[in-house]
């Protein structure tokens, strides 16, 4: 065990009815990490992450937030982490700086963080604008401003950028790569594009079937995977990128 | 007008929140979590229209529909010999003779038919329009059976005879009102007398009944949509799961809900009154502070009932089901529109021990039979058990993702 970890999970399991959506995941993060859970649709990213967010709870095994487990510690945890969900619709008619108001009052701040949060994800235009009416980018800024509100130690960030066309999801990576600039805060966020991990994190954390398939720094990755891959016939040299990496961990691309 | 409402407090709230005091109020997730709602409420138009226009139209329709004096139609069939048309003088008969007298109209028909009409007016009771036409008595039985007439008269020996039915009231009252006539054809011009004096006195009229009701109902639809549904809506949307991610209270999240509910309902509900104070001239007889108190004890009941009835789904299809399963047997069978003592005396005790009957009965003893806190006192504990036992147990069932 790592004494330094601010999340630690360990051999963690979780199924719904017949369908074994995680089955024996192990993770570290340290502080001021940013880690990216990898894997296509059904690998298990949502459900992983859920139980690490106390929103599910896992069948097995144990997941402990600076040490301590969920039970008896979800007030404090509560405080210091921030979230955005797969899918969440906030209130259509409620105004962006009401939406951020509301969640903020949840966390005793006042409008004056909403500002600051406001001027951060670049939202500054849409101050009055009726969550209904922004588009999906606008709506995933918000999502995130909402997610920072209380300057969380733990961020969790269950795929912030699908759907987004290219300039919407480099937006949001703006905002991210300025977090991790400030080096305050922990980071882990799923995703299945190979882009956004290589760009935003120091671990990446392949995922399919519920279980992690290959895990390591960027260069860790595409290294130690040639070194495997030399015994096979066809090798043509090591992987350039994860894209490559995914097929040959899995044969199949991962946007399958 | 609530908008202006909505503004105006907002402005002096915002003028006056310098004071830390009132920043302490206004940054509370209470205060917040009122705010969200209310302007999701009043921000939605057609809202404003179930819960404030809805209701007063249905009070005006049905209120004035039911408040005046209505005008009939009857047709009588005449058997035999051509009694609407000049006859032979040497055979005229006493049908025909009193149709001429009194000037009753002839009319011809799409079909070549004749009929006269003769239209009897009348203040009090409203007036009655006779169509009589010829026919034979198997065209007469055809009609009466298929309810077009009530009344077939033939004539024998110089006397009138008519037929009917004596189980059908109607059939009765036409011919009470019509053989009366034809003994006195002054009636035509010189209508009913002072005898007859209609009780439209405050208290007694349908309208009165009806408002109270229409306020009740209103009251638990209020909770049903506002309530069910939007709790049902915001867990399918994840929006639950995502609120219950910060340490916002639970508890908070459902408290501001009813409270926007109920306000609402208060308005709603003094609109519904101001506009029937105002066209039909209806009066609160009894105690309007136990009128207050006994409303709130309904708003909790139906606001609790409304927390159980969506604790556990995340489907709106399903939220929609329980909601009218619910709802509906009640708007039927409460007496809301008619008096539920028309039902089968078994069932009435059970009626009685629904939410909005006990409502209804309550409120309506307010405003018609002048009654006060101690006459509403049980109904009023009974109503805040009601709630408080489905709040709890919704709570303790509730799901919040
Ligand atoms: N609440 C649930 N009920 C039943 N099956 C679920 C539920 N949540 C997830 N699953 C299943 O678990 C698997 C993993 O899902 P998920 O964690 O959402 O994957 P990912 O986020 O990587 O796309 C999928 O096969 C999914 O269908
Ligand atoms: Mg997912």
């Amino acid at each position: 065990m790592n004494r330094g970890a601010i999340i630690e999970v360990k051999n963690v399991y979780k199924s719904f009815k017949s369908v074994h959506a995680v089955r024996g995941i192990n993770l570290e993060i340290l502080p001021s990490q940013f880690i990216a859970l990898l894997g296509p649709n059904g690998a298990g990213k949502t459900t992983m992450v859920e139980m690490i967010e106390g929103i599910q709870k896992p069948d097995s095994g144990e997941i402990l937030i600076m040490g301590k487990p969920w039970k008896g510690n979800e007030k404090e945890f509560r405080k210091i982490m921030g979230l955005s969900l797969q899918e969440t619709r906030f209130i259509d008619k409620l105004r962006v700086f009401e939406t951020l108001r509301l969640f903020a009052s949840f966390f005793s701040l006042g409008a004056e963080r909403c500002e600051e949060v406001m001027t951060l994800v670049g939202l500054e235009e849409k101050r009055q604008a009726y969550v209904v009416n922004l588009s999906g980018g606008q709506r995933q800024r918000l999502a995130l401003g909402v997610a920072l509100l209380n300057k969380p130690k733990i961020l969790l960030l269950d795929e912030p950028t699908t759907g987004l066309d290219p300039q919407a999801r480099r937006e949001v990576w703006m905002i991210l790569k300025k977090l991790k600039d400030a080096s305050s805060t922990s980071m882990i966020l799923t995703t299945h594009y190979m882009e956004e991990a290589e760009q935003l994190c120091d671990y990446i954390v392949i995922m399919d079937h519920g279980t992690i398939l290959k895990e390591g720094t960027l260069p860790e990755l595409l290294g130690k995977s040639s070194a495997d891959m030399e015994k096979k016939e066809e090798y043509t040299g090591p992987p350039r990128n994860l894209d490559e990496l995914f097929i040959e961990l899995t044969g199949r691309h991962l946007h399958e | 007008m609530i908008f202006l409402f909505v503004h105006c407090t907002s402005y002096i709230v915002h003028s006056i929140m310098k004071t830390t005091m009132l920043k302490r109020i206004t940054n509370s997730p209470l205060w917040q979590l009122i705010l969200a709602n209310a302007r999701e409420l009043l921000r939605e138009p057609a809202v404003l229209f179930w819960g404030i226009g809805f209701p007063i139209l249905m009070s005006l329709g049905l209120g004035v529909a039911f408040t005046k004096k209505k005008d009939v139609t009857v047709t009588v069939a005449v058997i035999g010999r051509n009694h609407l048309v000049h006859a032979p003088s040497d055979s005229v008969s006493i049908i025909q003779t009193f149709l001429m007298k009194n000037k009753a109209v002839l009319k011809a028909g799409n079909d070549g038919s004749l009929s006269r009409e003769l239209t009897v007016p009348d203040e009090k009771l409203g007036g009655t329009t006779y169509i009589f036409r010829d026919m034979s008595w198997k065209k007469a039985m055809v009609m009466l059976k298929r309810g077009n007439l009530n009344l077939v008269m033939d004539e024998a020996q110089g006397r009138i005879q008519y037929h009917f039915d004596p189980m059908n009231p109607d059939a009765q009252l036409t011919y009470l009102k019509f053989s009366k006539l034809m003994k006195d054809p002054e009636l035509i011009i010189r209508p009913s007398e002072a005898e007859i004096r209609p009780l439209d006195v405050t208290g007694t009229r349908y309208i009165d009944f009806l408002v109270p009701g229409l306020i009740c109902m209103g009251v638990m639809m209020s909770c049903m949509w506002g309530v069910s549904y939007d709790i049902i809506e915001k867990r399918s949307k994840k929006l639950l799961r995502r609120m219950i991610a910060t340490p916002m209270k639970r508890s908070n999240f459902l408290v501001a809900l009813i409270t926007v509910r109920m306000a609402m309902n208060f308005v709603e509900s003094g609109l519904l009154f101001l506009f029937a104070w105002l066209v039909f001239h209806i009066t609160i007889q009894g105690s309007v502070p136990a009128l207050v108190l006994f409303f709130i004890s309904g708003n909790i009941a139906f606001a609790g009932l409304a927390v159980f009835l969506s604790c556990n789904t995340a489907k709106t299809e399903i939220g929609n089901g329980l909601i009218n399963l619910v709802s509906m047997p009640m708007m039927v069978l409460s007496g809301i529109f008619f008096s539920y003592h028309n039902f089968p005396g078994w069932i009435i005790p059970v009626i009685q021990k629904f939410p909005l009957t006990m409502m209804a009965d309550g409120v309506r003893s307010i405003f018609i039979e002048g009654a006060g806190f101690s006459e509403i006192m049980m109904p009023t504990l009974i109503m805040l058990v009601i709630g408080m036992m489905f709040f709890t147990a919704g709570l303790k069932l509730f799901k919040w993702h």
